[in-house]
């Protein structure tokens, strides 16, 4: 499982890489590295170019244009042989609602000319959790379950590299908290995966991740590094009637964005190079004076979520558009 | 029993529907004040969706009482569905018509007059800025405008009350935003917003919120009254205290 890929590089290399549907460019010349024993994330919303990426990378999809290499194999020239070594697990539910547990897993072993017995080690983590299951039916099992069982039907053939796309979609905050505990605990086990999601609060639990929007990578980096880009000052705002704050604040001459984040409002202060507490300060003198006397205005760290929003395309910047 | 509330634009009590021996949703009682945005939270499987389809006349309860916009939900469910609104991600809009047909079919189903129609066609057309794209078809939009729309035709008959059930998911962190705009204008102008949702930080947003865990609403109130009352620093520990204790002490998923 810790074998390095074959030529020694990087388990998946990704140049240039082009795929159109019609006029529409679902990968936008993307170009990317994922590192031995990493847990990679894809972070972007519906349409961002994920999963076409990852159906490339999965050998089910033809590129355009440039080059995909994992474990050291074109996913093009090499299929037959790479796809012995990936595990995938499809965005949609893919096992046979039909099928029970023990026979989506029985099925899935035997296509790889294996069986449950013989891997159950490598499974036995999270498939002792479904065990008790083993006769109902796929369809039948909870949303977190179901997740289980898709993980594990992905892993049973001992792959080298896992892709999973958007394996949290839908899914509560709890079974999301779970999930991610798990791939955390597979991680130390030196297993590559690479994962998307659309929830920007889960890429701090991967060592790496690109934020993708419109088929283009945005940045690539540690999660604390791409935080820290974010190339203004931030502020948080928090007041009683944050709707009219809000709209108060887009008023604000220094205030480059505004927009809710959790129990607070963001505020950009787009002066070049100026001091938080005094941009701080300059904003709540601008509340105070607007008649909003309960305002409280403090520095605050970006977030994920505050860059990938600040480097989406202009014409998508709320002021613009609502 | 409970008399048919007036200041209260949605009030249950002991509010209770059993499938076979599974009990989906098990005595919840709240009130959700006119033109509040309350949130209804809830692990998968916890009893929200059982719980809306009351809500919404779409279900008749096993037991218990609820009033929404005033009406009795086990004997004046069409009274309900003329004062309500309601949108999903999964169900809202035909993606084969164009804009203007969307709007056009639903001011139909709900009788709206045809000078109606016009004019709040006109009215949502400025308001999201869709004037250009009015005669595409409505498949063709970009998801977050699909979305905007959405809740637009939702409350294209003027409902007391609108149902948002997970109407961010998957939309970009812009979007998503752009979309609470609309909650806000909304409740503003006197709607009721009754939303659920995955996004932990969108529950910040709420004016209350209430978590349904099992079938039973086991915290009801403010975002900073939950937060207070638990010790915890957001609402997604809140939800974890709640939902699965055992997880509570590792790390979140922020």
């Amino acid at each position: 499982m810790t074998a390095p890929s074959r030529n020694g590089g990087p388990p998946v290399v990704i140049d240039d890489l082009v795929k159109r549907y019609g006029e529409v460019v679902a990968v936008d010349h993307v170009t990317a590295e994922v590192r031995q024993g990493e847990l990679f994330g894809f972070i972007g919303p519906d349409g961002a170019g994920k999963t076409t990426l990852f159906r490339i990378l999965t050998t089910l999809l033809l590129p355009d244009a440039g080059s995909a290499r994992v474990l050291g194999l074109d996913v093009v020239q090499g299929l037959w042989a790479l796809r012995r070594d990936i595990g995938y697990m499809p965005g949609r539910f893919s096992l046979y609602p039909d099928l029970s547990v023990r026979e989506n897993l029985d099925f899935f072993a035997s296509v790889f000319g294996t069986t449950v017995k013989r891997e159950y080690e490598q499974i036995a983590p999270i498939y002792s959790q479904l065990e008790q299951f083993n006769d109902r039916r796929a369809s039948a099992l909870s949303g977190g379950m179901k997740q289980k069982l898709a993980l594990c039907c992905a892993l049973v053939h001992r792959p080298r590299i896992l892709f999973l796309d958007e394996p949290t979609t839908g899914v509560d905050a709890v079974s999301r908290r779970e999930f991610w505990e798990l791939l955390g605990r597979m991680r130390t086990s030196g297993l590559t995966i690479v994962v998307s999601t659309p929830y920007m609060d889960e890429a701090n639990r991967c060592d790496r991740i690109a934020l993708m929007q419109d088929g283009r990578i945005l940045a690539t980096d540690a999660p604390a590094a791409v935080a820290a880009s974010f190339d203004k000052t931030l502020l948080a705002v928090r007041a009683g009637d944050r709707y009219r704050t809000l709209l108060a604040l887009r008023g604000y001459a220094h205030a480059h964005r505004v927009y809710p984040f959790g129990e607070a409002l963001h505020l950009a202060d787009g002066r070049a190079g100026i001091d938080a507490a005094r941009a701080a300060s300059d904003a709540a003198l601008f509340l105070h004076e607007q008649g909003f006397a309960d305002a409280r205005v403090e520095p605050t760290s970006p977030t994920i979520e505050d860059v990938f929003i600040s480097r989406m395309s202009g014409a998508q910047a709320p002021e613009a558009a609502a | 029993m409970t008399s048919r509330p007036h200041d209260s634009a949605i009030r249950t009590n002991g509010l209770t529907r059993v499938f076979g021996t599974f009990t989906a949703v098990d005595h919840i009682t709240f009130d959700v004040r006119p033109g509040e945005v309350f949130g209804f939270l809830g692990a998968n499987g916890a009893g929200k969706t059982t719980a809306i389809r009351m809500l919404t006349g779409l279900l008749t309860p096993s037991s218990g009482e609820a009033w929404v916009a005033g009406h009795d939900v086990y004997r004046e469910s069409e009274a309900i569905k003329r004062d309500i609104g309601y949108m999903s991600q999964r169900f809202s809009l035909y993606d084969d018509l164009t804009v203007r047909e969307n709007i056009r079919l639903y001011g139909g189903i709900y009788d709206l007059s045809r000078a109606q129609i016009h004019d709040r066609t006109e009215r949502i057309l400025t308001r999201l800025g869709l004037s250009h794209t009015k005669n595409d078809a409505v498949g063709a939009l970009p998801l977050g405008w699909k979305q905007k729309l959405a809740l637009s035709v939702a409350l294209l008959h003027e409902p007391r009350i609108v149902f948002l059930d997970e109407p961010t998911s998957g939309v970009d962190p812009i979007t998503r935003r752009q979309f609470w705009e609309l909650i806000y204008e909304t409740a503003h102008a006197g709607t009721t917003v009754l939303v659920t949702t995955h996004y932990m930080d969108e529950a910040e947003y709420c004016d209350r919120i209430s978590i349904m865990v099992s079938g039973r609403i086991e915290a009801l109130g403010s975002p900073a009254e939950l937060k207070k009352d638990a010790g915890a620093s957001s609402i997604d520990e809140v939800f974890v205290r709640l939902v699965r204790p055992e997880l509570a002490g590792t790390k979140g998923a922020a």
